[in-house]
């Protein structure tokens, strides 16, 4: 068990034969993921060879021959692919989150970085409405490790366990699943830092509450927004697992305002100190650094 | 982006909300031209992207085109919260009836724009949102469906405007759709003494990430005061200048705010905010340590780096590389962790520059980084 992504799921790069989303295919393949097709309108009928290396076999990789399709649709009826990986050109990409969600597919990981929110706005209600998980905007992806990987988070820096983790932030996630590395992780997963993401730090929370397989949760946050004081009051409600966070932005410069609008709907300040207050006081351990934070989730786990 | 009050008032105009008349100058002899043009009496409004301005003093009723010059002398030039005035709007005065307040903002935790309204508008609404949330109506919008007549009907029902609202409500979020806003907010909204309705004060935030479709309101303003970091925008950097002594480099966003976190707490202050990005390579590294060390403040510099997708040796290579078109004049921690960190460590043992030393561990690295800045 894991989360969102298995080594059953079967995985689509809309954008595989750009730049981008050859490097990390290759890297996807590396770590084992069942990768079975690329969406390219322009270059549908032909195949991109990835040259795997050898030692992982055994856990899927292989040299493999990827065919590309021309739609979603045509991709999935092939391959019967249930997540795709979206790395198309932030003009491009609501139309291509709203073919992924018209073909049906489940999860629909959006890598992209500079997707206008007005966008985002309109493909995660469309997604929604059709009934696909969207991971991101401007996200690393998922990883359970040994298992499959969805995005670009280094596979090679932790190894599979029984820490679940949730964050805004890439480079912060990569930190703390190599920090942790001797534990190793269920599923780790970048949720995004753009103002509207698919996927929130409250629906991972739930799906790792009834995860098997995870024994505790690690929340990473950042300035900005109320999604972590809204976490909060969902752990205190939902959540029996034992929860570690860490919140980055002290010290950062304060955003821009948003006018008198922006305080009136967040209800809240957006700052470090009180996201971290809010976690606090439904029993949430919250580390001051990250290593600090790796060394609580010892703790806790040793505790119990 | 925010716009300035007179480009909001162009927008709404555009879109066919009534405002009153103005015009913008940066000129006091101007003013006083405008002032005769509008009619004689005019208020004089300074032009800040902050609020607070009327309490500052930057909004002046003039009675005349002389005082209209003499008011706009004054404005011109002062500083509002650390802004200073560069453009004065002049505009004819109202008789106000009633203030209302309208806005569309992004609700964040719901995903959609929210309709924002209030027949209680001016200057107060936040407290009018505090005390009395039922005199604030808020109201999400479906993105698929927009602000249809029927929507606007209910949004100005539920807030108690006057019916004549209901057309603005439509248009202001044709504004918001048509030019990728954030938030579009209309404070007041007054009726006249002779029934008018008009966007008295506006506030448009524009999407940074909708210019490549939004050419419009492009390069003259790109909102960075300070010369650092205009040089470092110029190289195409995400550096934001603070007021400390410890220059911070870091790939990756969240691991950038979290390395100020760390120096802040070991007691000293970081000079800057610098995301490289993920792949952290030899160029970017040279521009930002070329930036850093142009900042007197700077006492100590702390490149921390995680390498994951682009390992620690291919970083250290980086390192050497930017060291040798960038001359070194302050101490420098670096603190490498993760794919292939020992090989990464290794290649900068043995460039051994005397100004650069390595800690492993990022708490480790702050603590020393803090400690040569406050020590220096």
């Amino acid at each position: 068990m894991a989360i969102y992504l298995t080594k059953e799921s079967t995985v689509l790069v809309q954008g595989m034969t750009g730049g981008e989303g050859m490097k990390h295919t290759r890297r996807m393949l590396t770590a084992g993921t069942n990768v079975v097709g690329g969406v390219n309108p322009r270059k549908a009928g032909r195949t991109v060879d990835f040259d795997v290396p050898q030692c992982l076999k055994g856990l899927g990789g292989a040299p493999r021959a990827v065919p590309v399709f021309g739609s979603v649709a045509d991709g999935m009826r092939a391959t019967g692919a249930d997540v795709t990986v979206v790395f198309v050109p932030p003009a491009f990409a609501k139309a291509a989150v709203v073919e992924a969600a018209d073909a049906g597919i489940g999860l629909a990981v959006v890598i992209t970085e500079g997707i206008p929110v007005h966008d985002s706005v309109a493909f995660t209600a469309y997604a929604e409405a059709k009934g696909t998980r969207i991971v991101g905007p401007n996200c690393p992806g998922l990883i359970t490790p040994g298992q499959s990987n969805a995005g670009i988070i280094p596979a090679d820096i932790t190894k599979p366990g029984r820490i679940g983790l949730v964050s805004k932030s890439g480079t912060l996630t990569y930190q703390l699943m190599y920090e942790l590395r001797d534990i190793g992780f269920s599923t780790c997963v970048g949720i995004g830092g753009d103002p509207v993401v698919g996927t929130t730090h409250i629906d991972c929370l739930a799906a790792f509450q009834d995860d098997p397989d995870t024994e505790l949760i690690v929340l990473i946050g950042e300035i900005g927004g109320d999604a972590e004081e809204r976490a909060a009051a969902y752990i205190r409600e939902h959540v029996t697992k034992p929860v570690v966070g860490y919140i980055a932005g002290f010290t950062a410069p304060e955003g821009k305002t948003m006018g008198h609008a922006g305080a009136i709907v967040s209800g809240s300040s957006g700052t470090a100190a009180a996201k971290k207050e809010a976690l606090e006081a439904v029993g949430v351990s919250v580390g001051s650094t990250p290593t600090e934070t790796a060394k609580l989730v010892l703790a806790r786990l040793e505790g119990r | 982006m925010d716009l300035y009050e007179h480009q909001a008032r162009e927008l709404f105009e555009e879109h066919g909300i009534s405002v009153p008349r103005a015009e913008v100058t940066d000129s006091p002899k101007e003013a006083r031209e405008i002032a005769r043009r509008l009619g004689g009496r005019v208020v004089v409004k300074a032009q800040v992207k902050t609020g607070g301005r009327g309490k500052a003093g930057g909004v002046r009723l003039a009675a005349d085109p002389a005082a209209a010059e003499l008011t706009a002398r004054q404005i011109l030039g002062m500083d509002i919260k650390g802004h200073t005035v560069g453009r004065a709007m002049l505009a004819q005065p109202v008789d106000i009836e009633n203030e209302f307040y309208v806005s569309y903002v992004l609700d964040r935790a719901a995903g959609r724009f929210l309709a924002i309204a209030s027949a209680e508008g001016g200057m107060e609404i936040e407290e009018v949102a505090a005390t009395r949330p039922e005199a604030v109506a808020r109201i999400p919008v479906d993105p698929a469906e927009g602000v249809t007549s029927a929507r606007a009907a209910e949004i100005a029902d539920a807030a108690g405007l006057p019916p004549q609202a209901v057309d603005v409500l439509v248009r202001l979020w044709q504004v918001l759709v048509r030019e990728d806003a954030l938030l579009v907010e209309v404070n007041p909204l007054v009726r006249t003494k002779e029934g008018r309705i008009l966007a008295l004060d506006g506030k448009v935030a524009l999407d940074d990430n909708a210019r490549f479709r939004q050419a419009r309101w492009g390069a003259d303003d790109t909102g960075h005061d300070d010369p650092l970091e205009a040089a470092a925008a110029a190289k195409g950097l995400n550096y934001v200048k603070l007021d400390g002594e410890v220059g911070i480099i870091g790939n990756g966003a969240g691991l950038v705010m979290s390395t100020l976190d760390v120096v802040a707490g070991c007691g000293a202050r970081p000079a800057n905010f610098l995301d490289i990005g993920g792949g952290a390579g030899a160029q970017v590294m040279a521009d930002g340590l070329s930036v850093i060390l142009s900042d007197p403040a700077v006492k100590s510099v702390f490149v921390n780096v995680f390498g994951g997708i682009t390992a620690c040796d291919a970083v250290a290579d980086g390192i050497v590389q930017a060291l040798e078109t960038v001359r070194l004049t302050k101490p420098l921690v670096v603190r490498l962790d993760g794919n292939n960190a020992a090989r990464g460590r290794a290649v900068l043992d043995e460039h051994a520059h005397p100004l650069v030393q390595q800690v492993t561990t990022m708490d480790g690295a702050a603590a020393r980084a803090a400690e040569l800045a406050t020590t220096a």
